[in-house]
């Protein structure tokens, strides 16, 4: 398929390595910090390497506390973008309505507007109405994003799939429901997986929104970020974010390759 | 009407008015029991819409629809003993063949050993023994359809819906599918309404068939009828060609202005002097084009009185360098008047 007139020269090359480097040397810093031994300062290159933090990281039961946090957080506001996407996207895709545009757009504008006026907005309006800052209102804030990841997965799918087949079905006596769960859900499969994670992912790692919306519970990006102002024991900041990477980037290559994997069907 | 049995769809001063546009406008239709029925029309012209409300997809602006006497409008599709063959086939992509064609009895609760034996009956039906196992993205478009049709003929409905199924298919295998879909409903014996814009297939397959333009029914009849005695203008164009002769002309070759059509190949090429019999039109003028067909040759005919006529002859001797040489030449057509169809202006 790559005839040697198509090799990018040599020139081209050079500049993607640079830019990978740019992007991700900063990653790979953190991971090389969670095993120094100097705890105090970043020394270049580190004085020697140790496994000692991740034992220290494990026994911190305030780490333990955010890392709870941000899990359920994130679990529970998963669930409801794929409740709320799929709804969404099934409504707009399925029928047309007065201002159809407009509901999708209002949809998608969270993940495009800055998460500091999301968080701002939120703040002021849970003041207005007297909600008091919690659990819940972390997951108010997370599911704000995380519904957008869903319903733009479940619309680009629902865009390929023919519309007939739910006609189909419905004439072979099929009732809605059925129709849903026999031919909708299998053929959205993939794509609410896919959504999920995504959403699981950026809300594991939020910290703008969540500063805004949560109280006095601390999420683990916001445990870090208060870490960082700390000296003491600073390579357990890095361990932790070698977790935060792990968890949320192993997701995100998943749903990449799900979404691949249906488009070369 | 009495001696009539129920028909198996009875359309009843149907409308569809999507906003302005009349998609189909007072609709009136029976069709019978055991009927290879055939709505033919352009796109757009409310066929594939009528389809659609027998089907419960679309529901009526006003009137009836009856199915064997029982009003449907209203009715979910799943509420309906019809089953639709879709145009894109609709397979379930993420189900084997097996699996798409019991759909249906999997929804109605057949047991799995039940099912399995009547969807390899139906298998066999549509000439697909053995597939059970495949995905339909492993099949071709042909096989798609035959799989789209025991998927719908499964449940054994009182009438299946057929919108354009071999439109995506290409030519030989579309005639030979024609065939073929004509041989199963001989014999599962139920009503099939097809619907479709090619006006040869209406004409090949179907027992009647209906007419549609712009949401209204031109004529309805047998297709010998439809091509024979079209009444309307429309008709007349739209089903095979026709040449369409009025006003001067019309006075000129009947001595009457009203409207006709005659069938190209009804008209006789002749030499100019030859003796013309009686009941016969005639007129002369010059051949201005030659389109050679294989089988036919097309010859647009200039008149000597204004408008030209398309006559075609059959290859019965000629070959294409003497049917090509025919150009220019002053001719004499001929054609007995009998073969003259007066239309209305309707449509």
């Amino acid at each position: 398929m790559h005839s040697e007139s198509q090799r990018a020269p040599w020139l081209l090359k050079l500049a993607t390595a640079a830019v990978i480097v740019f992007l991700h040397f900063p990653a790979v810093i953190i991971i090389l910090y969670a095993f120094t031994t100097d705890d105090r300062t970043f020394t270049f290159p580190p004085p020697g390497l140790t496994l000692q933090w991740f034992g220290v990281a494990l026994q911190r039961s305030d780490m333990w506390e955010a890392f709870g946090l941000s899990l359920r957080v994130a679990v529970i506001a998963t669930g409801a973008a794929l409740i709320l996407g799929t709804l969404a996207a099934s409504a707009v895709h399925r029928s047309k309505f007065f201002g159809r545009e407009a509901i999708s757009f209002l949809v998608i504008l969270p993940i495009a507007l800055p998460g500091i006026v999301t968080g701002i907005a939120l703040r002021s309006a849970m003041s207005l109405g007297n909600i008091p800052f919690s659990f819940l209102t972390i997951i108010i804030g997370h599911a704000t994003f995380c519904v957008v990841t869903v319903y733009n997965n479940v619309i680009a799918r629902y865009r390929r799939t023919g519309k007939s087949q739910v006609e189909a079905s419905m004439d072979l006596g099929a009732t809605s429901f059925q129709t849903f769960r026999f031919v909708v859900l299998p053929n959205i499969a993939t794509a609410l997986l896919a959504g999920g994670m995504l959403a699981f992912a950026l809300s594991f790692d939020e910290v703008i929104v969540t500063t805004f919306t949560a109280g006095q519970q601390m999420t683990l990006p916001i445990w870090i970020f208060s870490q960082l102002t700390r000296p003491r024991q600073r390579p357990v900041t890095n361990v932790v974010a070698v977790f935060v990477l792990l968890i949320t980037f192993i997701p995100i290559i998943i749903a990449h390759r799900l979404t691949q994997d249906t488009s070369a069907e | 009407m009495s001696d009539q049995p129920v028909p198996a769809i009875r359309f009843s001063g149907v409308s569809r008015h999507f906003g302005e546009v009349k998609a189909v406008d007072d609709l009136n239709l029976d069709i019978y029991d055991g009927e290879f029925f055939t709505l033919l029309g352009p796109s757009g012209s409310g066929k594939t819409t009528s389809l659609r409300m027998v089907a419960g997809f679309d529901q009526p602006t006003s009137g009836s629809i009856q199915l064997f006497g029982n009003e449907v409008a209203g009715l979910p599709p799943y509420e309906r003993d019809v089953a639709t063959v879709f145009q894109d086939y609709a397979l379930f992509p993420h189900m084997t063949v097996g699996e798409n064609v019991g759909y249906g009895l999997m929804i109605r609760k057949v047991s799995k050993p039940e099912r399995q034996q009547q969807v390899e009956a139906m298998l066999n039906l549509v000439r697909l023994p053995d597939m059970a196992g495949r995905k339909p993205s492993q099949l071709s478009g042909g096989q798609r359809q035959r799989v789209a049709l025991a998927r719908a003929l499964i449940t054994h409905p009182r009438v299946l819906l057929l919108d354009e199924p071999l439109g995506a298919l290409d030519l030989k295998l579309r005639q030979q599918m024609q065939i073929e879909l004509k041989a199963i409903q001989q014999q599962v014996g139920i009503t099939f309404i097809y619907v479709t814009h090619d006006q040869e297939e209406a004409l090949t397959m179907s027992d009647r068939l209906a007419v549609f333009n712009l949401g209204r029914v031109e004529q309805v009849g047998t297709p010998a009828d439809i091509y024979e005695h079209p009444t309307t203008e429309f008709v007349a164009g739209f089903v095979g060609t026709s040449n369409l002769i009025r006003g001067q002309l019309a006075q000129a070759i009947v001595g009457s202005p009203e409207p006709f059509s005659v069938r190209p190949e009804k008209i006789h090429i002749q030499q100019i002097g030859d003796p013309i019999d009686a009941g016969h039109c005639s007129a002369t003028g010059r051949i201005d084009e030659v389109a050679y067909l294989g089988m036919l040759t097309r010859y647009i005919v200039a008149l000597d009185g204004g408008g030209e006529l398309t006559v075609v002859e059959q290859n019965l001797e000629s070959t294409s360098m003497e049917v090509m040489a025919a150009r220019n030449k002053p001719v004499l057509l001929v054609w007995s008047r009998d073969h003259n169809r007066v239309l209305s202006e309707k449509g």
